[in-house]
């Protein structure tokens, strides 16, 4: 007899495994793809641990929970603890101005000669420095690994709640089809582009395209991320890749020269206030309506669906069915 | 107060739905701001937004589908088919845009698709400028509000030609006019009440605000102050000062 049943074996079915597995109870994780790939959105996220930039727009709980989030990730995975940029072009300062009011724990920074040198032609930013980033599909599969280690192999079949006996935490995304959760549609790109060097995620605030850039290894970037209120399942469209490119290259020319390695959209499974949560039904508990909050958030809800498993108590991210 | 296609709205404000922080605080910015129409941009959700149109249908207000984003006659008109099945109304904003940079409206493209789609049975509200010529030919062309712009599309810089604007609304002083895009505080909605105009549409200014649902109950606060200030038949200017107590019979010191 198994302690706990997960379905769904992205970034917040994984993380709940793990986190039963380290509260001692025994876990079966099945997911109707098996292992982590380019069937889940958390294959096509940012890896950005950013919850003070994120707070420009998020609610407060996010912010509160996501600052925990790098600490877990560190032990599974390399997360890079360098901190974030925000940049503003010349003719929207009032815009980084307007992010320094509704962000905290970020600097002023007046030269990036040092910090960012590729970036020195601009001239403001703000640096977050206590956010940090990660690979998204190496942290997918340290996790798969680290599971394994724990005993815990991803089973692949199909199956729903119904299907199971006993606890069961349904980390299915979109395919839980929750009432009220809307699929958001993101759409990113991938770049290999050798002679810029980043050290951190910088975002680009612009009135139109808005745009993060993720340093990766091997000299990649990921570029992202639309946010259309679409749950249009099709390939990047040519509008998206125009608009991130042309972003990218408005920070810095030289992307112009970058290699295009690798288009991906999916949808962000969403709740109505945007806000990740554990849903209790009965035996039955829905970690869903990550959003744009996967790797930041997974953390947080995994551990309150096993603490409430586990001694009944209810976190801030537990809400009644 | 003027009514739209037979349509008499309680209140002037008309607020877009695009770029809320979240489906949540679009609803509670909507219902602080009391406003009487929600408009929605059909083009990039193409076909599949099916759960957002649904928020937007349960806001239980009117829906105004605009073409925003659209390039020329032709794309704004299939998008108008497209809003007409989608929300059953023939009602549709309809943005033609002749300039990437400003957004601001394509005189030409604006008029053949208002002329194709008032002939196909639309109601058409179209985003315009000020200009009075182009105003009497879309009327011509069988248009029966017209919305002209305050300033470019997301600009918040208000009404930037108050002159263009107050001739405009005397020159058709019959025709049910909308101050549409480029309002970025309640001062400036409540301005183009005070001038006559008979409702203003909004986005940028509620969504993007740090506190949209504060921001949203300011804009009901002041465009009921426009509609009071302009029942209350303004005073004239003068260039004059004119004392309000009397100034013979006070002791010249």
């Amino acid at each position: 007899m198994t302690d706990v049943t997960v379905i769904g074996a992205g970034v917040a079915g994984l993380c709940a495994a793990y986190a039963a597995r380290k509260a001692g109870l025994s876990v079966r994780l099945i997911d109707r793809n098996g292992t982590p790939g380019p069937h889940g959105c958390s294959w096509w996220a940012g890896g950005m641990l950013a919850p003070f930039c994120e707070g420009a727009v998020a609610e407060p709980v996010i912010v509160a929970h996501g600052q925990h989030a790098a600490a877990f990730w560190a032990e599974v995975t390399e997360v890079v603890h360098c901190g974030s940029l925000v940049i503003a072009l010349q003719r929207d300062r009032g815009d980084l101005d307007q992010f320094a009011r509704r962000t905290t724990g970020h600097q002023r920074i007046d030269h990036l000669d040092t910090l960012e040198p590729d970036l020195a032609h601009h001239k403001s930013a703000l640096y977050f420095k206590d956010e940090a980033h990660l690979d998204p599909r190496r942290a997918l599969s340290d996790l798969v690994a680290a599971l394994a280690a724990a005993g815990v192999q991803i089973e692949q079949a199909e199956a729903t709640p119904d299907d199971i006996q006993g606890p069961v935490i349904d980390a299915r995304g979109m395919a839980a089809a929750l009432p009220g959760l809307r699929g958001v549609r993101g759409e990113m790109v991938v770049l290999r582009a050798p002679e810029i060097h980043l050290s951190r995620p910088v975002r680009l605030l612009h009135p139109r395209h808005p745009l993060y850039i993720v340093p990766r290894a091997d000299g990649l970037f990921m570029l992202g991320a639309t946010q259309i209120e679409s749950t249009a399942r099709r390939g990047v469209t040519a509008r998206a890749v125009l608009e991130l490119l042309s972003a990218a290259y408005a920070l810095d020319p030289r992307f112009a020269e970058a290699e295009l390695l690798e288009t991906g959209a999916d949808l962000r499974p969403a709740h109505a206030d945007n806000v990740p949560r554990v849903t209790l039904s009965g035996r039955v508990l829905h970690l869903n309506g990550l959003f744009r909050h996967g790797y930041l958030m997974a953390p947080a809800l995994a551990a309150q669906a096993i603490t409430y498993l586990t001694q009944g108590t209810k976190g801030d991210l537990i809400h009644e069915d | 107060m003027r009514d739209f296609y037979g349509t008499a709205l309680a209140n002037p404000l008309m607020l877009g739905t695009a770029q809320y922080p979240s489906p949540a605080v679009l609803e509670a910015a909507f219902r602080a701001s009391g406003a009487a129409v929600a408009t929605v941009s059909l083009r990039r959700e193409a076909g599949q937004g099916q759960s957002f149109w649904q928020i937007i249908k349960g806001l239980g207000v009117p829906v105004l589908p605009n073409t925003a984003g659209c390039h020329s006659a032709r794309e704004a008109i299939t998008t108008a088919q497209m809003a007409r099945e989608l929300f059953e109304t023939n009602w549709i904003k309809l943005e033609v845009i002749g300039h990437a940079d400003t957004l601001q409206p394509d005189p030409f493209g604006l008029l053949q698709a208002t002329e194709a789609l008032a002939a196909d049975g639309f109601e058409v509200f179209p985003y315009t400028t000020e200009d009075q010529v182009l105003a009497a030919r879309l009327l011509d062309a069988g248009a029966k509000v017209l919305m002209p712009w305050g300033a470019p599309i997301g600009s918040g810089l208000g009404l930037n030609n108050r002159y263009g604007l107050r001739t405009l609304r005397a020159a058709f002083p019959d025709v049910p006019m909308v101050i549409d895009a480029g309002l970025g505080l309640p001062s400036h909605a409540a301005d183009a009440l005070e001038m006559g105009f008979d409702a203003v549409l909004l986005n940028t200014a509620v969504a993007q605000a740090g506190d949209p649902v504060a921001m949203a109950r300011a804009f009901a606060l002041a465009v009921q102050a426009g509609v009071v200030a302009r029942r209350a038949d303004p005073m004239a200017p003068r260039d004059m000062a004119k004392p309000s107590t009397p100034v013979l019979g006070k002791a010249w010191l």
